[in-house]
């Protein structure tokens, strides 16, 4: 028996949703117009989501591009005489830490790192370059790898030999479409033997061409070309991601220790944790596309109003309809349903097809253009249940309106 | 809510004791109907006649509870309906009263024997066996072979005889019919006046007819005149 009603109630729903759809195929070109804000405001949202998306992924990629679970240590600053200078001025790190570092348990593999700018001449060409002292376990932190010879061995490191891998840039000004193996190039008047050829890995995150280089290593580089032994930078790579924060610890608590800093003074070196970098990189990125997709939610409002505007019209054009249902027996609540049910179907077929032009957007950037969008389920489903709400909520007035009227008015309206 | 409506053979089907309406248009009061007393029985067939002006319309309106009485009661199977708010008349429009009005009033964007079906889905008896009731009110009128066709695509006639199938579906024991015959011609008048007649006659409904035409108010059994916003008489017609 209940179930019999149930059954009443669905098939009576279906009934309004039939004749709501009925209604607005009858006007096809005010229906679609009515509901073009809509369409333009989901597809809109969807669009600028999905881009949003694709500039974080891409961001992501960029960083990761720099190495997997990178920590930078850098020199600390000086603060003599109240003078305070920036970073890295202070020689403080030295090779030994570097090996110290090597044996933390978080710690997966490290490279000492002196970077500075030196020409390189072979034959006829010159370019001045970033020349890389690093050691062998370089192609692991930067996640880099060799496509052409080999990278330098840690009996090579520990030698100091004259060896040199070229990235790939450097390597087409100074070769052009020479192959570079093999190849002996000057760098501060020392010769060095090019092993390997870097794989080419773009531009990072803060606009350097990373394929601008030659690594050396390390050793050779402190002997032979700085004439020094503190290194610039200790790059280190974390046995996970999770361990980046653990490594960061370690690294602190052993530098300040091998440093003998007392309690109360300051470290005198920085570490850099390069994945809380692409958090913040990352959750930057996000607050630009919620702004941009508030920015859309808005043309969605704006295409309420339109609805509503619309609605009223026809409460208005079928008073005449609505004062026969109500003579036939239609109460206060059955003509507030069927012109709620008309707005929403109206709305939510509005949604369905935004969404229609969002992935058409969306795709249509991917297409033209290097950022690659991505389209989430999220957005989709946010905007069709904003859309109906929307709907529902804008079509609730006029609505309202037409379930207020007096019948015997309604039936004299012509 | 059927035990509300209970039937007793004392009791009339529609009594109307001291029924006043005043409209208020601004500060000007307009007094259109003025203690209208009457009692209508179950099965009769009556005609009220008037003017335009004499208040026959709000006196229709009041009858089929479409408006409220500014005072006195009306009794619908005994029970005052004057005071009812508009969805439980709305009820009691949907179950006692079916309408037929001068303009047909169907809804032209539903097919015929979906404004048929139409009372039925707001009784909420709505089912499969909804379109078997219509078809059997289309039978009744002669058109049933009419029930996909849509109202612009038949004859005013035949419209005017939907809407008679359409205000009997619900089996009201009420027809209500404002100058049911006011837009056609003599010919097709006659021809729907026949099948209110052969509604009372052979489903025993109550038919009020609403008209100002002497000849069509010759259809009932009963005339009675209204004048002023008063009955003025209430005869028998003898055939």
């Amino acid at each position: 028996m209940n179930n019999n009603k149930e059954n009443k109630v669905k098939f009576a729903f279906l009934l309004d949703l039939e004749s709501a759809y009925k209604t607005l195929l009858r006007n096809k070109i005010r229906s679609f117009l009515t509901i073009l804000g809509i369409i333009i405001g989901v597809g809109s949202v969807i669009a600028t989501v999905s881009i949003g998306q694709g500039a974080s992924r891409a961001i992501q990629n960029s960083i990761n591009s720099m190495g997997s679970n990178l920590l930078i240590i850098l020199p600390g600053s000086s603060s003599l005489g109240g003078i305070h200078s920036g970073f890295g001025v202070l020689p403080t790190l030295t090779l030994s830490d570097v090996y110290a570092i090597r044996k933390l348990p978080a710690v997966k593999t490290d490279s000492g790192m002196l970077g500075m700018a030196q020409q390189v001449i072979w034959r006829g060409n010159n370019w001045s370059t970033l020349i890389n002292g690093a050691n062998s376990s370089f192609t692991v932190i930067r996640a880099w790898s060799v496509v052409k010879g080999t990278f330098f061995t840690p009996q090579q490191v520990a030698s100091a030999a004259n060896v040199a891998v070229i990235g790939n840039t450097a390597a087409t000004e100074l070769f052009g479409l020479i192959n570079p193996i093999g190849r002996i190039i000057l760098i501060h008047n020392v010769p060095f033997t090019v092993i390997g050829l870097l794989s080419v890995k773009g531009f990072n995150a803060f606009g350097q061409d990373q394929d601008d280089t030659v690594v050396i290593p390390i050793t050779t580089m402190l002997e032979k070309i700085a004439g020094t032994t503190w290194v610039h930078a200790i790059a280190v790579s974390a046995k996970s991601n999770k361990d980046t924060v653990t490594a960061e610890s370690e690294i602190t608590a052993l530098l300040r220790q091998r440093h003998h800093i007392p309690l109360h003074k300051p470290d005198d070196f920085f570490v850099r944790n390069l994945t809380e970098l692409a958090a913040t990189a990352n959750s930057s990125a996000n607050t630009f596309t919620i702004l941009l997709a508030s920015i859309a939610a808005v043309s969605l409002l704006v295409g309420g109003i339109g609805i509503m505007n619309i609605m009223l019209v026809s409460v208005t054009e079928r008073t005449k309809e609505i004062g026969i249902r109500m003579a036939i027996g239609a109460k206060k609540s059955d003509i507030l349903k069927q012109f709620l049910i008309e707005s929403s179907v109206l709305s939510l077929f509005g949604g369905i097809l935004g969404i229609g032009l969002g992935f058409g957007i969306s795709s249509a950037i991917s297409a033209f253009s290097p950022l690659k969008t991505i389209v989430t389920t999220e957005p989709i489903i946010i905007s069709l249940v904003f859309s109906l709400c929307v709907g529902i909520f804008f079509g609730f007035y006029p609505a309202y309106k037409a379930s207020r009227m007096n019948p015997v008015e309604a039936l004299r309206y012509e | 809510m059927a035990n509300d409506y209970d039937i007793r053979d004392n009791v009339p089907l529609i009594r109307l004791e001291n029924i006043g309406m005043v409209y208020r248009i601004g500060d000007i009061a307009y007094e259109v109907l003025k203690g209208i007393n009457l009692t209508i029985e179950n099965g009769e067939f009556v005609s009220i006649m008037g003017a335009s002006g004499s208040g026959k319309s709000t006196l229709m309106n009041i009858l089929g509870c479409l408006d409220k009485p500014t005072s006195g009661s009306y009794f619908l199977e005994g029970k005052d309906v004057a005071g009812l708010t508009s969805d439980e008349l709305a009820e009691i429009r949907n179950k006692k009263i079916g309408f037929v009005f001068q303009g047909f009033n169907l809804i032209q964007r539903l097919s015929i024997i979906e404004n048929v079906m139409l009372p039925l889905y707001y009784s909420g008896l709505h089912s499969k066996n909804s379109e078997e009731m219509a078809m059997e009110a289309l039978k009744l009128v002669d058109l049933s072979e009419k029930g996909n066709k849509f109202p612009n695509q038949i004859s005013g006639g035949e419209q005017q005889r939907v809407a008679i199938a359409r205000a009997v579906v619900n089996n009201a024991p009420i027809i209500m019919a404002d100058e049911p015959t006011g837009n056609l011609d003599s010919v097709r008048g006659a021809d729907v006046m026949n099948f209110f007649g052969k509604i009372n006659a052979e489903r025993g409904a109550t038919i009020i007819l609403v008209t100002h035409d002497r000849h069509i108010a010759g259809y009932g059994r009963r005339l009675v005149t209204v004048k002023d916003g008063m009955i003025i008489s209430s005869d028998v017609i003898n055939i």
